[in-house]
């Protein structure tokens, strides 16, 4: 579904990825660690169509289409979804209104009739209810005076509405507590299906217990320096990530 | 990296869509201003003694006045002697009697304009009052307001047919020298609305004008007046646009409010004259003095105001708060894109006990425009207990425009309490990808962005009316925001 080939990146004429390459087929989760720095919500945000990439090298097939050729509203109607880092506030839309323009957009791409004030309501409380949020949280403005774990867990629920083939959390695990990390991993879980795809950023091992991968990349300096199993996270986990770029170790070729 | 601010940009670009010219047939006054011209509009209108008295007395103060400098914005200056005062189209000799005998290509403009004055008006309850250039042209549901006992008419009419009670109001609130405009506007005003409400009337339906300036160079002087008697309610509504002209347009209105005790009266705005080209060519000035009085206790005037077009705009609609407990209000979008520039705002002047105001201000700059927010809040020494708010939000799209605040404050009660918010901020690329990445356009993100920074205004908004003004904000900030 995804092909990264030989991706390379800068920023104001500043290298961040060197050449990555990344294959992920329909149905597999994919882990993405490393440290700082390392470039990983670059690459999450190029895969998005941020704007202020240059792409120097390098391609990025989706589905067969050149992703990197597609605006990035138009890279979401095709599935694509990023749950963000640090999501944004926009004052006063809220997050009911919101939605409903995200999902339509989506529908009408899609060919499909554009849901109702009341289909839509049903269709959001259904999602909202096992992420443990109020529906009353769809009235707020988007994300505005959410905590860190509220605003985690609603990309979680933008997610689920929107129901993208292609997810890339972008440190979703971040600041959450032990619960809340039980449920957004439910959320994800619930959704993993043999069309979707998941890559998903973390910096911890404890979250690939709830979300179990099927691949698990290290990304450092710009590269993906070493794939493997589940069993990579938690050797990073015991010795760091000091050791990879060290030792000789040969590539895998990641995810196939 | 900046291609948010091109397509802010680009949206700017978006043209002027009200541009039009109605080819009718039209009666003007070849321009220039004397005591002659003054006696003409007023013999035109058959109006009475007095108030020809009142235009000349308004008219030869006026020549001794200057033009105000004060505000931040700065246009080539004026000759007033190059303007012609007064158009009027020709078949309104023998007014028409009803909407068939209005003149088609008429009726055809505000069709164009998309205002509700047949079949449509029935079905959004709004009685409309339609001036063009100079005259008012067509009062719809006049019997429906007169069962209610109001009076709704053109203030030429009302002049004729309600002397006593015009009389007694115009000028009242805005004094003919109150200031340049408002003795020029006092001197020539053409035309312009009358709205009477009785004693515990709430008015059935929404009363509403919409200004259309078409002739060249013709300045537009209409003057309003509502009066809202005790325990009443009146909501009015009032839009503008203009056709697309290289020259400038001066269009210098004033609008005078009257609330005795307990009555409540909410004025809103959306205007959207002709703001001039992408260049700065063009366009109209527009003058505005609109004030109003809450002269009974517990009295209440509301302004609320979406003002998108004009090449400058100077307006202050204010509140004069008299009676004890009264309530002023002014919630305000205005959004410069271009070379527009706006000097605009609010006076509350607290007068009575416990009297309260609320200024909620939301400005939008875009392109190379300037937007400037100027508020005064006065609390006079008997003023006890009052309260006063005000927040002024201001947001930029890109980086060549500018965004002004200029808070004055008199406070001579101790016992008042005011409070003063503001902030400023840019459109930011970051929040329209993240609409962008949920699948919503940049178009629309911004809108949708723009519109939740303005929500606090529309809200107070006629339904109808924030419909149109959240699309009339999206025309006018096209091609201004990524
Ligand atoms: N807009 C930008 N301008 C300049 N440098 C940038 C910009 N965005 C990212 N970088 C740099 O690119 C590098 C990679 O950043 P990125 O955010 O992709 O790292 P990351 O792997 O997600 O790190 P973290 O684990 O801390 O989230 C960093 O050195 C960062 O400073
Ligand atoms: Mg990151």
């Amino acid at each position: 579904m995804l092909q990264i080939r030989n991706l390379h990146v800068s920023i104001d004429g500043q290298k961040i990825l060197r050449g990555i390459d990344l294959d992920v087929q329909p149905g597999t989760v994919h882990a993405v660690m490393g440290p700082n720095g390392s470039g990983k919500s670059t690459l999450a945000s190029v895969l998005a169509g941020r704007d202020g990439y240059e792409i120097e090298q390098g391609s990025v097939t989706y589905n067969g289409q050149d992703l990197l050729d597609m605006d990035p509203e138009i890279r979401a109607r095709e599935g694509v979804f990023l749950a963000f880092q640090y999501p944004v506030e926009v004052p006063g839309v809220t997050t009911m209104y919101f939605m409903r323009e995200a999902v339509n957009a989506v529908r009408k791409h899609r060919g499909e009739e554009e849901l109702s004030a009341g289909e839509f309501l049903k269709l959001a409380r259904e999602k909202i209810g096992p992420l443990g949020m109020e529906a009353d949280m769809l009235k707020r403005a988007i994300n505005e005076g959410f905590s860190g774990g509220e605003k985690k867990r609603s990309e979680i629920f933008q997610m689920a509405m929107l129901e993208p083939r292609l997810a890339v959390l972008d440190e979703t695990d971040s600041g959450l507590d032990i619960d809340a990390l039980k449920i957004v991993a439910d959320g994800v879980n619930s959704l993993r299906s043999a069309e979707r795809s998941f890559v998903v950023i973390t910096h911890y091992q404890r979250l690939l217990n709830y979300i179990v991968p099927d691949y698990v990349h290290v990304l450092s300096e710009g590269r993906i320096e070493l794939s493997g199993d589940k069993d990579l996270a938690l050797e990073l986990e015991s010795r760091g990530y000091g050791w990879i770029n060290d030792d000789v170790v040969p590539q895998a070729v990641a995810g196939v | 990296m900046s291609s948010a601010v091109e397509q802010i940009e680009g949206l700017t670009a978006q043209e002027y869509k009200y541009g039009f010219v109605t080819d009718i047939d039209q009666e003007t006054l070849p321009p220039g201003l004397t005591e002659d011209t003054v006696r003409f509009i007023s013999a035109k209108k058959e109006e009475p003694e007095w108030l020809l008295d009142w235009r000349l007395k308004a008219f030869r103060h006026w020549q001794g006045m200057t033009e105000p400098t004060w505000p931040n914005v700065s246009y080539p200056k004026i000759d007033y002697q190059s303007i012609s005062y007064y158009a009027a189209p020709k078949s309104a000799d023998d007014k028409p009697k009803s909407l068939d005998e209005v003149d088609p290509e008429l009726l055809a403009t505000y069709e164009k304009l998309g205002i509700p004055l047949e079949e449509r008006a029935v079905l959004a309850g709004v009685a409309v009052d339609a001036v063009f250039d100079s005259v008012s042209v067509a009062t719809t549901f006049r019997e429906k307001l007169a069962d209610a006992g109001v009076i709704f008419m053109s203030i030429s009419e009302a002049v004729r047919e309600h002397p006593e009670l015009v009389r007694k109001y115009l000028g009242s609130v805005v004094p003919p020298s109150d200031n340049f405009f408002a003795a020029l506007n006092s001197a020539v005003f053409s035309d312009g609305s009358f709205v009477f409400i009785p004693k515990g009337v709430t008015c059935p339906m929404e009363l509403s004008t919409y200004f259309r300036i078409n002739a060249m160079n013709t300045g537009q002087f209409e003057r309003t007046l509502i009066v809202a008697e005790d325990d009443s309610y009146v909501s009015y509504l009032e839009g503008c646009t203009a056709p697309m002209r290289d020259q400038n347009q001066l269009h210098a209105a004033v609008v005078e409010l009257v609330a005795l005790e307990n009555a409540r009266i909410k004025y809103s705005t959306v205007q959207n004259w002709y703001p001039g080209d992408k260049d700065g060519n063009g366009g109209i000035y527009n003058f505005v003095t609109k004030r109003g009085a809450c002269r009974g206790k517990r009295s209440k005037i509301s302004w609320t105001q979406v003002e998108t077009g004009s090449a400058i705009t100077w307006k202050y609609p204010s509140c004069i708060l008299i009676g004890d407990g009264s309530v002023g209000e002014f919630y305000s979008v205005a959004v410069t894109n271009n070379h527009q520039q706006a000097d605009t705002g609010t006076k509350m002047i607290h007068i009575g006990k416990d009297t309260t105001s609320t200024i909620v201000s939301k400005g939008i700059s875009a392109g190379v425009s300037n937007n400037s927010y100027r508020g005064l809040v006065k609390i006079m020494p008997k003023a006890e207990g009052a309260r006063n708010f005000s927040q002024c939000d201001s947001m930029l799209m890109g980086d060549r425009c500018g965004a002004h605040t200029f808070p004055y404050l008199e406070v001579r009660n101790k016992t008042a309490q005011v409070e003063h918010e503001a902030t400023t901020s840019k459109i930011g690329e970051d929040q329209i990808f993240y609409l962008n990445q949920r699948g919503i356009e940049t178009e629309d993100a911004v809108s949708m962005i723009v519109n939740g920074f303005c929500k606090e205004v529309f809200r107070e908004l006629p339904m109808e009316f924030a419909v149109e003004a959240q699309k009339l904000l999206g025309v006018s900030l096209e091609g201004s925001v990524g």
